[in-house]
């Protein structure tokens, strides 16, 4: 197994030399960036996960006995606020999506590898203001930072924690603008709009969601800053200011991010489902015109989140049907899936049992948005479990489901090496059932009324918790396993050689892992993506 | 200096627009000066983007989104109007 | 394999790049964008202020009165024609004219300076005036609504901190384009330079076009 005798093991490759600290702080390789941000993310991720796990150890009984509930109110903010900006949002597009962007493309770059650089460090000061926070004393308005709570009276570290997420906001803005501009200017000859990959589309939609969306919420964010720090309040109820204002500049921002949070997974889904069904994707331009409609009417529809905050019933009812239409691609798309799936020799591999987790956690998810956006049955279980249950499934269940999966699919492509294929279907299967054993009971508590955010709760609920608690648990494992055999893999893996999916695509025309510029010369392509032929062996 | 011709002509332009939707602003009242005003603030700002920031050579990319983040603006103020509206 | 650097005209392509009209592209599609995230960081205060603006309506323009029109108009003046001084700097560097470029890349920060000058008087002029309610310094307004005044000058004072703010980093810019003009090493890269930094500056003004129109000209 030694990497000096493996013929497949290329001479030359990004990873080569420059391991020295300049090798990697200051390198412009959109390959090396992508490492240093899935480094980042991974660390944020067990401190988000860490939060979630004392919060379900609180809620293991009945009375708050674990933790106060000021601790309760910092935990929840703390694992809301990490999971969503400093996980979520980067997760796929900072670091497959800068490793492979501009392979899918035939780049040796990002348009701007600088910039791409700078977003890193953008990210990692958002990261130190979001720890001070922690240190400070934490935070407790909960990650939306609603005015007036978070205004005029917490006294928690909301400056601190608010200036993270304001960073980190530059990051994404930075990341999206570079993809944008690369998606459209740096394409291989013959690499037509219609013959990008999925995964180059939901990318491309993800980042102008993050370019035209998250600057209002710098600019809401700031708002609450001068609030804060100069007094110049314009949410202010006692001058006539409106603290709903907050919200809706607020959600403008936060619904889009919703799809910032899943586009990105469908991508990379589709790129394994196609590739593992050994066919291509069903249908897909209605696939591409799923993705780009996901990513418009995402931001014509986040009243659904201010229905019972004193909205008018008339921008209720608005909001409301713009969001069951939204319900229309992301349908589109599941069945497309399906319909690849359908007569195909499915290869049950550990990336493609990620992939069909998340079609149909996914589909749960989606479905249980369609009852939420009821503006009648939103009145019910609003600010209950079930609204907790239902974004679970779409940023778990979905997102870190789809990451993962992305992670095991590219990462020969990314280290050059194979990993336990007994351990990494292990851990898939332990996701998909500990997710489901932790977030299904959460519907039925929400259905039957336990309000979000308590730190205790009535006896009756303590089955359904309990339930949730183990599920947790076995979820965990479901996200160790993966960091143990993955770093295992690293140094003792197998050499996985240039395309051992047999995929097609052009990041798997090369060796792996790549080249500093990807390619010993610029491709021509002259197919369809997913060129895969169903009768071939 | 033929290549300046139209920086001079935008910036006369300009700076009449300018006097007239003050001078606007300071007769009239009401919905009249309002309208003035809005209309010749669009102007301007269609006259720096098309002239001084050449969006009028530019290409068909960029033309779309510029107005797609003029179109975005409109979504966020319209679509929250519309519930303050109707209250 | 060994890496083969890619085929470049002229040593001045950056290496993702092809050729130079792609990296032009590249650059100003890029400016574009960043300038339409621009355009949504304000977005969200122009759209609190147009809210409020419909709702307290009256109040709003009772307040808009209290604002010096005479000084916000020469302001506009002002920041108008170092748009033109801008424009023409980018038209005078792209002809080569080194020394004509340089003053009028000088003459287009002496505006902005004058700008930010005089509308630290108005500040000034606000805060003597009672005006000015930031960090809790006394507002004592003469008109009916005085708490939807309040409003009205925190709006005033987030819009015109925010443009402020915006005209510092545009001032910052221009000085390194000056001494990189005077020093005139790689003239298509400053002609590049000015170019995009010129966009932001225009950007700028249309951004204060918004902010003038808003609060100075909406009045009785």
């Amino acid at each position: 197994m030694s990497v000096s005798t493996d013929p497949r093991w290329p001479s030359e490759h990004y990873l080569k030399e420059d391991w020295g600290l300049r090798g990697w702080l200051l390198t412009t390789d959109h390959k090396r960036i992508a490492w240093l941000y899935l480094v980042s993310i991974t660390a944020f991720f067990f401190l988000g996960g860490l939060a979630a796990l004392l919060i379900r150890l609180e809620l293991i009984t009945p009375p708050g006995d674990l933790v106060s509930a000021d601790t309760y109110n910092r935990l929840f903010s703390l694992h809301g606020i990490v999971m969503v900006w400093f996980f979520l949002i980067p997760s796929i597009p900072a670091t497959l999506g800068n490793f492979l962007l501009p392979m899918m493309l035939g780049a040796r770059d990002l348009a701007f590898p600088r910039l791409n650089l700078l977003s890193w460090y953008v990210y990692t000061l958002g990261g130190l203001f979001t720890l001070a926070a922690v240190i400070g004393g934490g935070v407790d308005t909960g990650w939306t930072f609603y005015t007036p709570y978070s205004t005029l009276f917490s006294n928690s570290a909301v400056i601190a924690a608010v200036m993270g997420v304001f960073i980190v906001g530059f990051s994404s803005i930075l990341t999206g603008l570079n993809f944008i501009v690369t998606t459209h200017k740096m394409r291989a000859p013959g690499l037509t709009w219609f013959r990008l990959p999925l995964f180059v589309w939901a990318n491309y939609a993800t980042s102008l969601i993050m370019v035209l969306a998250t600057p209002v919420l710098s600019c809401v964010l700031m708002l609450i800053s001068v609030e804060r720090l100069f007094g110049i309040g314009i949410f202010d109820p006692a001058l006539g200011g409106d603290p709903l204002l907050f919200q809706h500049l607020f959600w403008f921002y936060s619904h889009p991010a919703v799809y910032i949070m899943i586009l990105p997974g469908m991508g990379v889904v589709s790129e394994i489902i196609a590739c593992f069904s050994r066919k291509p994707v069903f249908g897909y331009q209605g696939m591409v015109i799923s993705i780009m409609s996901i990513a418009v009417f995402g931001f014509v529809v986040w009243g659904h989140h201010m229905f019972v905050a004193g909205q008018s019933l008339y921008a209720g009812l608005m909001f409301s049907f713009f969001t069951f239409l939204v319900a229309l691609p992301s349908a589109i798309k599941a069945f497309n899936w399906t319909a690849t799936l359908y007569k195909a020799r499915i290869i049950f591999s550990a990336p493609m049992i990620y992939a069909l987790s998340f079609v149909g956690l996914f589909t749960i998810g989606g479905l249980t948005g369609i009852i939420l956006a009821s503006i009648a049955i939103d009145v019910h279980v609003h600010d209950t479990y079930f609204v907790t249950a239902h974004f679970h499934y779409i940023m778990v269940g979905g997102m870190v489901t789809s990451y993962l999966g992305g992670l095991h699919f590219w990462w020969p492509k990314l280290t050059g090496r194979m990993y336990s294929e007994l351990w990494s279907k292990v851990a898939a299967l332990a996701l998909f059932i500990g997710f489901n054993l932790t977030f299904f009971p959460q519907f039925l508590l929400g259905y039957q009324g336990m309000p979000r955010r308590y730190h205790e709760y009535p006896a009756d609920f303590e089955l359904l918790n309990v339930m949730s608690t183990l599920g947790a648990g076995v979820l965990a494992i479901g996200y160790l396993l993966p960091l143990l055999y993955l770093s295992w893999s690293l140094r003792f893996g197998a050499v996985a050689g240039g395309n051992p999916w047999r995929a097609t695509g052009l990041e798997w025309t090369v060796d792996s892992p790549p080249l500093k510029h990807n390619f010993p010369r610029t491709p021509r392509v002259t197919e369809p993506a997913y060129a895969y032929d169903p009768t071939a062996d | 200096m033929n290549d300046f011709r139209p920086y001079l002509l935008t910036w006369v332009a300009l700076l009449a627009l300018l006097g007239v939707i003050v001078a606007a602003a300071a007769l009239f009242d009401g919905l009249l000066a309002s309208m003035i005003v809005l209309a010749g603030a669009l102007c301007m700002i269609a006259l720096i983007i098309t002239l001084f920031m050449g969006l009028r050579s530019a290409g068909g990319l960029l033309r779309v989104y510029a107005t797609g983040g003029v179109l975005w603006l409109g979504f966020l103020i319209v679509l929250t109007l519309a519930d303050y509206l109707t209250r | 394999m060994p890496t083969t650097p890619p085929p470049t005209e002229s040593g001045r392509v950056a290496d993702q790049f092809d050729d130079i009209d792609q990296q032009r592209e590249a650059n100003l599609f890029g400016m574009w964008l960043f300038l339409a995230t621009e355009l949504l960081l304000f977005g969200g205060v122009f759209a609190g202020f147009v809210v409020f603006r419909v709702i307290h309506g009256e109040a709003f323009a009772e307040a808009a009165g209290h604002l010096d029109l005479a000084l916000g108009t020469l302001n506009t003046a002002l920041l108008l024609t170092s748009g033109l001084t801008m424009a023409l700097a980018e038209q005078l560097v792209n002809a080569a004219r080194r020394r004509a470029a340089l003053a009028m890349l000088l003459a287009t920060l002496a505006l902005g300076a004058a700008f930010l000058a005089i509308k630290a008087y108005e500040w000034h002029h606000e805060y003597m005036e009672r005006l000015m309610p930031v960090l809790g310094l006394p507002f004592e307004y003469p008109g009916k609504h005085p708490q939807q005044a309040e409003l009205f000058f925190n709006f005033y004072f987030a819009l015109t901190g925010l443009h402020a703010f915006h005209m510092l980093v545009g001032l910052c810019i221009l000085g390194v384009l000056a001494i990189l003009t005077w020093r005139w090493r790689d003239p298509p890269r400053i002609a590049r330079q000015v170019q995009i930094s010129g966009l932001y500056w225009a950007f700028v003004d249309v951004l204060w076009v918004v902010v003038f129109t808003l609060l100075y000209l909406l009045r009785l």
